[in-house]
């Protein structure tokens, strides 16, 4: 009843073409904003701000990243961790090179590091497709993480080894280092992550992203048609990382404020990967969910043994969610191969027709 | 000048007057390739039969390693401690099929490929709250298996074998052979080839495929019980072990998914590439370089031999 698009006509060729082109639609991303830049930084604690929301938001935007390339152009990659890490690391040699520069413009920057890696080992993409790619982006991940240990340089010499993130401020609110409030982390991630998403649904909506998913969805018709495969396939790589660069550089200096190389491990990959593909491979939306599942389903499974006041030792607790959760996903991907987004899909189908059955 | 002389010469100049390390260096490489080459065997005997990439062939080692030792730390003797893991990697085999791949037929590749990650957690899960998280002894001399070493003089030096390397080596040889035999001399390994081949064909013929599925992650998880027990005895039993399956990857890649005697060859040349490499040059570049340099190897040959030393030729490129 409430969500129904009848009389709501289109003039134009944009208003067919836009990301939100039902009215319903428009207002609920407007109350959700709302509710992200307003309501929670109102009501929220730390423990939410920090432990929940904005981990959520960083793995939402690499997941976004590895989506673009493997839900779009259908590239399977396992280095989203090596590309993250390069983000980071380039993000820390920006900001102690050129300290008068704003964090912000830093952590963007930084992905474009990340972007000419990313492009460097999308090569062999353009003679090895499925997983015989996804083991030629694992020669990405050892190498870089290798690099991230043995090069000193890249961690300016510190003698743990770890990346120590400085103090920046931005109109004298200090943002990153340790004495930055969850509250302002939040908001920075918030932003950087709302005009991200914004921009690569811009990007799958265009000429770029119908390339990609011919790309994807057959790679000679898509040649024959006239669509350069090197290019396509070398720039899904780039913007990919370009993302998770951003992700990763976010990651350490907004949330972690400080991190080793083995943040950045092939584990890191597969969580990511796990988002995609849990969330809906081809969606932006599916991102977010399979972020929120993958990441704070732990969380809560966590806690429900302390809810409950039962006394399981947290290693127990632990180990136990590592069951679970691989139980969950089987059944999931069982149960609904194509992602949450599907479901959220299908959610929406009803709601139109709702209450009426036909 | 100075560096292309440490590249080029330095090592070589090494190789000549001291044929003892080279001696070693290789016998290590080879004992590595080996066990390499038994974990590729794991990945390839189900990609064939299934098409599944079986993420989980590394935690299926680690799991049978530990479901291993483990009963015999509860009192079982050995033998019947690995007859009784070997029955838990039967059930496993049936309970994969069941409740994983069967639900999961004719989904893409992709999803299978992330189901078997599913198992991969609830592995990791489920061993560490049976066993328990701290690395275990292998119990190598409850087996028989020999330890110690051998030594030999000459070459300027001496060279020693490890015995359980060279048990590593001989067993990994008979698996081979077991398993080669198998699948040309049985009607199962008929089966099982038929069903590689095409699906669609072996079901036409009145194969059963739940049935060779079941036989043929049962006989990976007989690989994996081999590989857990030769890797667990040359360290330990540890859940650090489920790497070693990601060190396998390069095998395949130059082996080619879908064929044993590539996995065998492959196994043995990035074992020996990678510890060569690792001896030789490693130090130039500050050490550690073995974990990536296999995929160096493996990615360089493929861009000459996409489809791997002795894949089939219909692997898609472009």
């Amino acid at each position: 009843m409430l969500y129904r698009e009848v009389g709501q006509y289109k003039t134009s060729y944009a208003a067919d073409m836009a990301i939100f082109p039902i009215l319903q639609d428009r207002i609920a991303v407007a109350i959700i904003l709302l509710i992200a830049f307003v309501v929670i930084p109102l009501l929220g604690n730390d423990f939410l701000l920090n432990s929940v929301l904005i981990p959520f938001l960083i793995f939402s935007l690499a997941a976004i990243g590895l989506n673009l390339l493997t839900g779009y152009a259908g590239l399977l990659s396992l280095g989203t961790g090596a590309f993250m890490g390069v983000g980071a690391y380039a993000c820390l040699k920006l900001t102690t090179g050129l300290p008068q520069v704003n964090i912000v413009i830093c952590i963007l920057a930084s992905g474009f590091f990340s972007a000419a890696v990313g492009a460097l080992f999308g090569l062999p993409s353009l003679r090895i497709k499925g997983f015989y790619l996804a083991v030629a982006t694992l020669a990405a991940q050892f190498f870089l993480e290798w690099c991230f240990t043995r090069i000193p340089w890249l961690y300016n010499n510190s003698v743990s080894g770890a990346i120590e993130v400085p103090l920046r401020t931005f109109a004298g609110i200090p943002i990153t280092g340790p004495t930055a409030t969850s509250l302002t982390r939040y908001l920075t991630v918030l932003s950087i992550v709302v005009v991200m998403t914004w921009v690569a649904a811009n990007l799958v909506h265009g000429r770029i992203g119908r390339m990609w998913m011919s790309v994807r969805d057959m790679d000679l018709a898509a040649e024959l048609i006239g669509i350069r495969l090197l290019r396509a396939k070398l720039l899904a790589f780039a913007v990919s990382s370009f993302y998770c660069g951003v992700a990763g550089a976010m990651l350490v200096f907004l949330w972690y404020g400080g991190a080793e190389a083995n943040v950045f491990n092939i584990n890191q990959s597969f969580l990511i990967l796990f988002m995609v593909i849990i969330g809906g491979l081809g969606t932006l939306i599916g991102s977010y969910f399979g972020a929120a599942l993958i990441y704070i389903l732990p969380i809560g499974l966590r806690a429900i043994p302390a809810a409950f006041g039962l006394p399981i030792r947290p290693a127990t607790a632990e180990q136990l969610t590592f069951v679970i959760v691989g139980v969950l996903i089987i059944i999931f991907l069982v149960q609904e191969p194509n992602g949450l987004a599907r479901l959220w899909q299908i959610a929406k189908q009803k709601l139109r027709v709702w209450p009426f059955p036909y | 000048m100075d560096l292309l002389y440490k590249i080029f010469i330095d090592p070589f100049v090494q190789m000549g007057t001291a044929p003892d390390l080279l001696v070693q260096t290789l016998w290590d490489g080879l004992v590595a390739g080996a066990l390499y080459a038994l974990i590729a065997l794991g990945f390839v005997l189900i990609f064939k039969a299934s098409g599944v990439f079986n993420f989980a062939q590394g935690i299926m080692v680690v799991f049978a390693a530990l479901t291993l030792v483990g009963l015999h730390e509860r009192g079982v003797p050995a033998f019947l401690a690995l007859g009784l893991t070997i029955i838990v990697m039967f059930v496993l085999a049936i309970g994969v099929e069941r409740l994983v791949l069967r639900p999961l037929v004719n989904q893409s590749d992709f999803i299978l490929f992330m189901a078997t990650f599913g198992l991969t957690y609830f592995l990791i899960g489920l061993g560490q709250l049976v066993f328990g998280g701290n690395p275990k002894v292998m119990i190598a001399n409850d087996l028989y298996l020999p330890s110690g070493a051998i030594e030999f003089r000459g070459l300027g030096g001496f060279v020693s074998f490890q015995k359980i390397d060279i048990a590593a080596v001989g067993i990994t040889s008979i698996m081979v052979a077991v398993l080669a035999v198998f699948f040309q001399r049985t009607r199962i390994g008929r089966a099982l080839r038929a069903v590689a081949d095409s699906h669609q064909a072996a079901l036409s013929v009145g194969i059963s495929l739940e049935q060779i599925w079941v036989i043929v992650w049962f006989a990976a998880g007989i690989v994996a019980l081999t590989t857990g027990i030769m890797w667990g005895a040359r360290s330990q039993v540890d859940f650090s072990l489920e790497i070693i399956a990601l060190r396998a990857l390069p095998v395949l890649i130059l082996g080619g998914l879908t064929s044993i005697p590539g996995a065998i060859v492959g196994g043995l040349i990035i074992g020996v590439g990678e510890k060569l490499i690792e001896f030789y040059w490693g130090p130039l570049l500050g050490g550690g370089i073995d974990t990536w340099f296999s995929y160096v190897i493996a990615l360089g040959f493929l861009v000459f031999r996409p489809q791997g030393l002795f894949g089939e030729k219909i692997i898609e490129r472009i």
